[in-house]
């Protein structure tokens, strides 16, 4: 019984000074029995303790004690003689003390070491930035290989036609797509149509472009944008058969993308529209934006009826195998009595039926004397004159069913169509760079343009200097800086307490 | 990951290799399913499996009189368990158990390879870990889809359950690999079980293989299917079908004691050889020897299986023993593997 009595404590014993371990297992069988009892008990003592302390503290802390005195993974070679004990006895499930790493029997130097390893951290673990540039260039590298092996062969360039003028949100949403193609790996030439009238105006959009990689074709177009939606979107429509006309002038290659400034594209996108022959048709998600809260916020989109789905998309629709057999346009129905009339008034924008961003061509269609050209499209100069108005690319064509679908016959939407815009008359920084800075930053308890839409001027398309004066007459009060920037809190301002 | 067992009889019984006449056979077969013992919870309990497998020898030895012509030296087993044949899932018990005397002198079909280790006979096949073909093949993505991500790691770091203080549970390797790597932004590992893991893998570049309980692990399989280089972190592994497949052309191996630099490691290894490397990825003779696929197919991991057989023939003199000789011990190992099952 003594002697079943003293084996885990012998145990205990090697386990927890393995330098006095032999000397202890060695030394207890040669005691007498009295002198046995008081270590026995020593021992039994000192076992309760320690279990009791794991308790309260809720871990075997006797392994962080092991591991802080012993750190196994420094030393691959343990010391010898706890190898041998653990060798000859089976190791007691129970036992709160933990084995020490033990080399496999018959280890013929082995490296791996059996049993608890410490957690090798290092002293700083964070990124390294220039093993993260490093690392973008090998992806770089593997990303380009797999075009080259899976991708497009033979891509053909780009042109990319973007009616645009000046305008408070101008900035962001041309900075938003001059990124966008940026990221594009196929060469590209960006036709940017530019409805500035004279005056500093004009040089917005230039300075804007002047920041671009990629090459740009600034065309001037010689009318104002309308304030009415309505109105806009047929200047744009005109402002795009103007830059389809520099292209058939110059004879340029490639695919024609119709990429308005405010729309978001997928990458994809570019992509797949190297798969067109000569016109394709992809599907566009209508984000109607609405600034109306009681609206209900879109979903994931499906493609089903609209009153399902709540994002309703435009495009192409086929049939069982995969041909065109219609389209699937926008319903403007249900919001005709919510919808925005001018430009910036907060309410819901709406597109028309097809979008023109919805369609891509390739150039040829539109050089003249092309061999090859398919007889089902117009020429480029009998569309648009004596008043005809051009609402998408099909009017450009004599008959609509030789259109491509893409995307996975249009069931994949590859680009986003929104309008976002400020309201005509709001201001903004020439640039949005306030230089010199402002000396005084008035906090405004009330906005100082009232709450009521803006009056259009009647039977005027232009909005010129007019609205600006008379605003910047009514807002006396945030009228000491030359420009008001309510939201612009840089500097720590001397807040004028009196408002 | 243990279904390599039931495949392999599947295969075998139509397979044109079996005859049915054991005078002409070169190797003799026994469907032990060892692991199909299972907990209430549904996984694998290796405990009973010595028992079983010293019964199914009785059986065989007691019926036919080919085991003891030999005493197992001719036939082969499936043990695609943790350890192998040492029957235990905790590396210092299947030390402490070894292999199954009774089945020291067959040839054993196996997951688990580490050099020098108890568990690993000399003359064992290393077999890839089972992943079912059907499904991964249902994930596939376009070839074409950029890989963005850099390295990708899903599944444990820490083994709570069985060792919450870390440190046992891959030799604290995992542990190391999510304490260092956790806020960076190349490194998309978590312990999410995520429904687009396939099609991850196809999106990343470097998949990490890090040993688990056992060195081996399935993500060394998907690796090779899904095209994403492995990055093997366990020492002294002995990688499936070492022979035919050229491990260190297409994975980086690196040592755990290295771990805290990985990143490093991993950043400086010119674009050309990673480009290489996913070239010879992309065979497809490479992955279909990494699968078990039903029916059979040619080249697959059956066909390297029977391959690995195959070398070890014709057998050597000393397989067969003269008459009255005894080799195998029926009594050695715990006693309570001796009880029939």
């Amino acid at each position: 019984m003594k002697l079943s009595a003293l084996q885990p404590i012998r145990r205990a014993n090697s386990f927890r000074s393995p330098s006095s371990a032999p000397l202890d297992g060695g030394a207890a069988p040669s005691d007498g029995p009295l002198f046995r009892s008081p270590t026995a008990i020593f021992w039994l003592l000192l076992h309760a303790i320690c279990c009791l302390v794991s308790l309260a503290l809720g871990f075997r802390f006797s392994r962080l004690l092991f591991l802080l005195l012993f750190s196994p993974s420094s030393s691959p070679s343990p010391p010898s003689p706890p190898v041998l004990l653990l060798h000859r006895r089976p190791d007691l499930p129970l036992s709160p003390h933990p084995p020490t790493p033990f080399a496999t029997p018959n280890a013929t130097g082995s490296r791996v070491v059996v049993g608890r390893h410490g957690i090798l951290v290092r002293p700083w673990p964070h990124p390294n930035p220039t093993e993260v540039m490093r690392a973008q260039r090998i992806l770089d590298c593997v990303q380009r290989e797999q075009r080259l092996q899976y991708g497009v062969k033979n891509p053909r360039p780009l042109l990319v036609v973007t009616p645009t003028y000046p305008r408070t949100f101008q900035a962001l949403h041309l900075t938003g797509l001059l990124h966008s193609l940026q990221l594009i790996p196929y060469p590209l030439t960006w036709l940017v149509v530019d409805a500035a009238g004279v005056g500093a105006a004009s040089n917005e959009t230039a300075a804007l472009l002047a920041r671009s990689r990629v090459p740009v074709l600034h065309i001037r177009f010689s009318g104002r944008m309308p304030l009415r939606w309505s109105d806009r979107h047929r200047t744009e429509a005109r402002m795009r058969l103007q830059a389809l006309r520099v292209i058939k002038e110059r004879r340029l290659e490639g695919v024609v993308v119709f990429a308005d400034d405010s729309n978001v594209h997928s990458m994809e996108l570019f992509d797949e529209i190297q798969k067109v022959k000569w016109m394709g048709a992809v599907s566009v998600g209508i984000v109607a934006h609405s600034g109306n809260p009681g609206m209900v916020a879109p979903q994931q989109l499906s493609k089903e009826e609209e009153e399902n789905s709540p994002v309703p998309v435009q495009g192409p629709a086929c049939n069982s195998s995969g041909q065109l057999a219609g389209w699937h346009t926008f319903n403007s129905l249900p919001y005709v009595n919510k919808s925005a009339t001018f430009i910036g008034d907060g309410a819901m924008v709406l597109p028309q039926k097809l979008e023109w961003a919805g369609f891509v061509l390739n150039s040829k269609l539109l050089w003249e004397e092309e061999e090859g050209k398919p007889d089902w499209v117009r020429n480029l100069d009998e569309v648009g004159v004596n008043g005809e108005e051009i609402e998408s690319p099909l009017d450009l064509l004599k008959d609509a069913s030789f259109v491509e679908p893409l995307g996975n016959c249009g069931k994949k939407v590859l680009l986003w169509w929104l309008r976002v815009e400020a309201r005509y008359d709001s201001k903004f920084p020439a640039g949005w760079v306030i230089d010199p800075p402002l000396e005084i930053i008035v906090p405004a308890k009330r906005t100082p343009w009232p709450h009521a839409p803006p009056e259009l001027p009647s039977g005027k398309v232009a909005t010129s200097q007019d609205p600006l004066e008379k605003r910047s007459s009514k807002t006396g009060r945030s009228s000491r800086s030359r420009r008001s920037s309510r939201n612009k809190r840089k500097r720590e301002p001397q807040i004028d307490t009196h408002i | 990951m243990f279904a390599a067992e039931i495949f392999m009889h599947r295969f075998l019984l139509y397979s044109p290799v079996r005859t049915l006449n054991p005078e002409e056979a070169d190797w003799f077969y026994t469907p032990v399913y060892t692991t199909c013992d299972l907990t209430p919870n549904g996984l694998p309990l290796p405990f009973k499996s010595p028992r079983m497998m010293r019964s199914a020898i009785q059986l065989i030895a007691s019926n036919w009189p080919y085991w003891n012509r030999s005493e197992g030296a001719d036939h082969f087993f499936v043990v695609p368990h943790d350890f192998g044949a040492c029957f235990h899932y905790q590396e210092e018990k299947a030390i402490e158990r070894g292999i199954l005397p009774l089945l020291q002198r067959a040839t054993l079909v196996q997951t688990f390879g580490q050099r020098n280790h108890v568990c690993l006979k000399e003359g064992s096949i290393i077999i890839p870990p089972y992943a079912p073909p059907q499904k991964m093949q249902a994930h596939l993505i376009p070839p074409d889809t950029p890989r963005s991500i850099f390295v990708y790691f899903r599944g444990l770091f820490y083994d709570v359950g069985n060792d919450p203080e870390g440190g046992y549970y891959a030799r604290g390797a995992r542990a190391s690999v999510w304490e260092n790597f956790k806020d960076n932004p190349l490194f998309d590992i978590s312990t999410e079980h995520p429904i687009t893991y396939y099609e991850d893998m196809q999106r990343a570049v470097f998949c990490l293989c890090p040993l688990g309980w056992a060195p081996w692990s399935p993500r060394l399989v998907e690796g090779v299917i899904f095209g994403c280089i492995p990055v093997i972190i366990a020492d002294d592994i002995v990688l499936p079908f070492a022979d035919a497949i050229p491990w260190e052309e297409i994975g980086v191996f690196v040592a755990e004691k290295d771990v805290p630099k990985l990143d490093t490691i991993l950043t400086s290894i010119p674009p050309d050889v990673i480009l290489r490397k996913q070239r010879l990825l992309a065979n497809p003779s490479m992955k279909q020897a990494m699968l078990f696929p039903q029916p059979a197919q040619p080249g697959d991991a059956f066909h390297q299986i029977l391959n690995g057989l195959a070398r070890k023939l014709p057998h050597p003199r000393n397989a067969y023993l003269k008459r009255g000789e005894k080799i195998l011990n029926w009594t050695a190992g715990p006693v309570g593997d001796l009880k029939p099952w």
